[in-house]
């Protein structure tokens, strides 16, 4: 339909809706709203299932099954739980999980600390915050798996630019640093660059949250003459502290799922130093093509995320109704 | 955002320039990897591996010639033999012993980056916002389970959805199509717009649309006239989202697409000269590649903040 | 609002007309798929020639290393029809052959009157059969390679170097007959200065993602006596892949590692080889010989600066080398396999099989490396014939993915990592094994 099509029709409309009743002409021309509301929901819940829901459905049966989808020929064959036996009881998939979780936790701590700092700061309000904001959040706009692919490039010793300015400070020689390559270096490379690449979404949230505090309770606490110390940590980072908590669980949440950086950062090396659980599963699923025993892996993942999220926001809620 | 807060409570001036140094050293230095990208882009391959690192250097197009083409190593006799050099690219090729075989893959990588993402951002946006619509002004019933049942869909770790994805696409088609991928990320995406539209709708009056309803409009109408324009801002930060999102996307662009459709994240990193990574070419595809995200986020900053914060708060 | 909707048909009638344009151009031209290296370089210059005679277009789709089995396997397995040739791996052939990814080209080879017998006997074994050893064929030999070395002649023949050798090891510096004096030439030249600069003793194979450090580690046990099963009970692993002569030749290549490669090779394969020769900061250089027509023209390293050798001897006097190479296959899912055999066709012609050794295609074909000028004919010929004659190759099995990526896991935490013993490794390395051909039904 062109513009011009669309313009007379919406206008004849217009007239025969001047001229009748509303709830006629919402009968004549228009739906009910229940068929508008089903119009509209509709499409994403059917997008939602054919691409979410009925994929998820099909995971969870071939996690029960030895399939390989490089061998389509090959009749499928019901295994039971032995799938999950065999990921669970592997000491491999505590390495994957204790990669994960070193990451994890240093990640968010890290940023927390950063982003909540600067944050901090910038609710000070100096000249041109808003700009320097803006130049902070670029970082995290930028695509973790380009970016992150440079960063071999920074890491590189000798020649790489993060070990001059490190050996540079240090005066550790530049070819005694190596980030990609050292068994202990390693994890701290990539916590690095996820730091780097997140600590301004973090900011953000602090920000929101510092901003949420009504400016009447300081002026309360100026009233009671209560040292700037004693209103941060009475006033200011326990009623950011839900903001914060937020930040944690969404920060959470995507580095249990990281993948892209880390990939192209060490690729899950040296040994299986960096090999968090999203690359092991990755070399089952598409390595190895154990679709099956993958499938059950990744069923563990969706469950563990879930689990933990779920038990994260209950602690949350009750943070929040304090 | 609002700027009300702590008007009473002013900071003492040197409180704030020590917080202003403190923010923009930090800035810089989180600059430094984007600026090393942008100029390592312009070094030639010898200047981009100097050892110490080099600041100072005669700027070159190297990179985005070899990142344009593909080059073979002849000997000299066989390049003497060849007619004259006609371009720039041509001529420093041949400087190196090469000579160009032909057209790199990256502009119809970039090409396909374009489509999908521009394409799963509006089917994105478009679904979402009727999806929030719907939710936000009639009563569904289980409206709570269903908009969590949405959220949650994000929670997946994308290889995980990816492996029966590609069962599923192997079956109908749909690897290595822009059709498939604009499906897939659509579907990613519009968990968040509709949870993110949904907050930007709840915010405009029912009045509106009801006084317009009873001057005769119908739902539909009421909805294109009344509510989409009081929604822009919001339609705007959503759409900046999942355009950022899509363009970024690695892991299913890796694993579900393999040249056809293929994006240029999953290309850039594949860019290899003789040897190893061709460092000025990886960073000349970097830096078009982040081109258009930079301009976005500094055209569209304030909605930008408005979005992350919002959806913050919200969830 | 309006302009919005304009602009939306604008965007979307422009996605539409793209994409058919697209469509269009893609329809006649063929997609052959390959690795991203220098060879492929050199058939894009060689295939115009094919475009020349036939007219009929080539499109090309390169990938790394590091990515090729990985992005390519996955195309086959999604029945993706983006490549119409492919020129596959070695070990790809059980798998693709019994999954129906290739066209059996037997039917086709009687017809055009191509004679596997023309083409060197361990390339057609290597690349084309399934089950070896039986005349059943899915691809045409393409490209010869082997693990070989390369080495800086210049270094080597320098007065003041060669007397610090002689002064330290008693015997004179010269080409490593076994793979201890490998080891000795590379600790010599160890963070030696060299014309004002650092170098290293060697580089070798380490890269986890792909087959990197498996191809390198291999290459050196075949030599020190790792068999892959009992030759008279297949799939029997357990006292030859985890033999005492195993155990000694990973601890040797730790050593290797640990001693003697430049700073962070934690993760280097070819492509990083390439590198660490060409800037000037190795003595010797671990790569498959289809690097040596490059080095050989490289103007910083090359000509009579670099030198080339074979797989020096194992402690028992074996001496075996590490197949790598392709052969060239018809995609089952491609719609144009008609001109795809064309080609094919073309390609196995004599003349276009000379014309590809000369812009540094490693050809397969009898007739020229069997011509009595082609050891003469670059400086690296012999040496690559010499390998091409101890050849040895990984698992060919349809699990051979599984298979590899057990064995870049025991010996990449052993070898770069530093996790447990080489006997821990390889006993790992024999229960991984054993669990995928149990899973197989093999065993």
């Amino acid at each position: 339909m062109t513009d011009a099509n669309a313009s007379i029709l919406e206008r004849a409309a217009e007239t025969a809706a001047r001229a009748t009743p509303a709830p006629v002409a919402a009968r004549v021309r228009g739906l009910s709203d229940k068929a508008v509301a089903w119009l509209f929901i509709g499409p994403t819940m059917l997008l939602l299932l054919a691409i979410n829901i009925f994929p998820l459905i099909w995971a969870i049966y071939l996690s029960f099954t030895n399939y390989r989808a490089n061998r389509p020929n090959e009749p499928i064959k019901g295994v039971g739980l032995s799938n999950y036996r065999r990921i669970l009881g592997d000491h491999d998939t505590w390495l994957a999980m204790q990669a994960t979780a070193h990451f994890v936790f240093w990640t968010i701590l890290l940023q927390m600390l950063i982003g909540f700092a600067l944050a901090y700061l910038i609710d000070r309000k100096f000249r041109g915050h808003a700009f320097g904001t803006t130049i902070i959040l670029v970082p995290m706009m930028l695509s973790p798996a380009v970016v992150g692919n440079f960063w071999r490039f920074l890491y590189q010793p000798q020649i790489g630019l993060f070990t001059y300015i490190v050996s540079f400070f240090t005066g550790i020689p530049p070819t005694e640093i190596d980030m990609l390559s050292s068994v202990t270096l390693a994890p701290w490379a990539i916590i690095i660059v996820d730091t780097w690449m997140w600590t301004p979404y973090v900011m953000l949230i602090c920000l929101a949250g510092l901003r949420s505090i009504p400016d009447y309770i300081y002026e309360a606490a100026e009233v009671d003459r209560a040292s700037n110390w004693r209103q941060f940590w009475s006033i200011t980072l326990p009623m950011a502290l839900p903001f914060i908590m937020l930040a944690v669980l969404f920060r959470g949440i995507e580095n249990f799922k990281m993948f892209d950086m880390v990939n192209l950062l060490t690729g899950g090396g040296p040994g299986s130093t960096t090999e968090v659980a999203s690359i092991t599963l990755k070399r089952e699923a598409f390595e190895k093509w154990r679709t099956g025993f993958s499938s059950a892996f990744a069923i563990i993942l969706f469950v563990a995320v879930f689990g933990l999220a779920n038990i994260y926001v209950k602690v949350l809620n009750r943070v929040k109704s304090r | 955002m609002s700027s009300a807060a702590h008007s009473v409570i002013e900071p003492s001036a040197t409180s704030k320039r020590i917080a202003g140094g403190i923010v923009v050293l930090y800035a810089i230095v989180s600059m430094i990897p984007l600026f090393w990208i942008i100029a390592t882009s312009f070094k030639t391959p010898p200047d981009s591996i100097a050892y110490p690192p080099k600041v100072l250097f005669t700027p070159s197009i190297e990179g985005y010639c070899n990142l344009f083409t593909t080059r073979t190593r002849q000997t000299a006799d066989y390049i003497n033999s060849l007619p004259p050099a006609t371009s720039f690219c041509d001529e420093t090729t041949r400087k190196r012993n090469m000579v160009i075989a032909g057209q790199s893959n990256f502009v119809p990588r970039f090409v396909n980056s374009l489509i999908i993402a521009f394409g799963s951002t509006f089917c994105a946006v478009f679904l979402g916002t009727l999806c929030a619509y719907g939710f936000s002004r009639f009563k569904v019933p289980l409206a709570d389970d269903l908009l969590f049942f949405i959220l949650s869909t994000r929670m997946m770790p994308p290889i995980a959805v990816a492996i029966p994805i590609y069962l599923m696409y192997r079956e109908l088609g749909l690897s290595d199509t822009a059709l498939g991928m604009i499906l897939l990320y659509t579907a990613v995406n519009v968990s968040l717009a509709v949870w993110l539209l949904k907050g930007f709708i709840d915010e405009i009056p029912r009045e509106y649309e009801e006084a317009a309803m009873i001057d005769g409009y119908s739902r539909l109408q009421s909805f294109w006239r009344v509510v989409l324009p009081q929604a822009t801002t919001g339609i705007a930060a959503t759409a900046i989202f999942c355009l950022i999102f899509a363009w970024n996307e690695y892991a299913f662009a890796a694993l579900l697409t393999s040249g056809t459709a293929q994006t240029a994240p999953p290309f850039i990193p594949t860019i290899i000269g003789e040897g190893g990574q061709d460092w000025p070419a990886v960073a000349a595809g970097t830096t078009i590649f982040l081109v258009p995200i930079l301009v976005f986020t500094i055209l569209l900053r304030r909605q930008l903040l408005r979005g992350i914060t919002f959806g913050a708060v919200r969830k | 609002m309006k302009s919005l909707s304009r602009m939306t048909f604008g965007l979307a009638s422009a996605l539409f007309a793209s994409t058919a344009i697209s469509n269009v151009a893609h329809a006649e031209d063929l997609t052959l798929c390959w690795a991203a290296w220098d060879p492929a370089n050199a058939l894009v210059e060689l295939s115009k020639d094919f475009t020349k005679e036939t007219g009929i277009g080539m499109k090309f789709e390169f990938v790394p290393w590091t990515n090729y089995a990985d992005r390519f396997l996955n195309e086959l397995n999604s029945k993706g029809k983006l490549c119409d040739l492919i020129i596959g791996d070695s070990q790809w052939i059980g798998g693709s052959a019994e999954n129906g990814h290739y066209v059996k080209l037997n039917d086709f080879f009687d017809k055009e009157g191509i004679s596997m017998s023309d083409f060197v006997d361990a390339t057609v074994v290597g690349y084309s059969q399934w089950p070896k050893n039986t005349p059943n064929y899915w691809s045409l030999p393409a490209f010869g390679d082997v693990v070989g070395w390369t080495y800086r002649k210049d270094w080597f023949a320098n007065p003041d170097i060669q007397a610090a050798f002689k002064e330290k090891y008693g015997r004179d510096l010269a080409v490593p007959a076994t793979f201890a004096e490998l080891k000795d030439i590379a600790e010599f030249f160890q963070k030696r200065e060299i014309d004002g600069k650092t170098v290293y003793g060697a580089s070798i194979y380490t890269e986890r993602g792909s087959e990197g450090v498996t191809m390198g580690v291999m290459d050196v046990l075949y030599s020190y006596g790792f068999k892959y099963e009992n030759p008279d009970k297949p799939y029997e692993m357990e006292g030859f892949v985890n033999s005492e002569n195993s155990v000694k030749g990973l601890e040797f290549y730790k050593s290797l590692y640990d001693c003697c490669t430049p700073p962070g090779s934690s993760n280097s394969y070819m492509g990083e080889g390439i590198d660490a020769f060409k800037s000037g900061q190795v003595a010797m250089h671990m790569n498959f010989a289809f690097t040596w027509p490059g080095l050989q023209k490289d103007e910083a390293v090359g000509g009579d600066k670099v030198g080339f050798f074979a797989n020096p001897a194992g402690p028992n006097g074996d001496k075996f080398a590490q197949l790598g190479g392709q052969g060239i296959s018809v995609v089952a899912y491609s719609e144009r396999q008609d001109a795809a055999l064309k080609y094919i066709k073309w390609f196995a012609t004599a003349d276009v099989q000379k014309k590809w050794w000369s812009l540094g295609g490693f050809s397969c074909l009898k007739a020229v490396v069997e011509d009595p000028g082609f050891a003469a004919s670059q400086p690296y010929a012999q040496t690559f014939l010499d390998s091409m004659a101890i050849v040895k190759d990984f698992w060919a099995e349809p699990s051979y993915a599984s298979l590899l990526q057990a064995s870049q896991k025991r010996f990449h935490d052993y070898v770069v990592a530093g996790n447990g013993t080489a006997k821990e490794a390889l006993d790992g390395l024999v229960a991984d094994w054993t669990e995928v051909f149990e899973d197989d039904g093999k065993m």
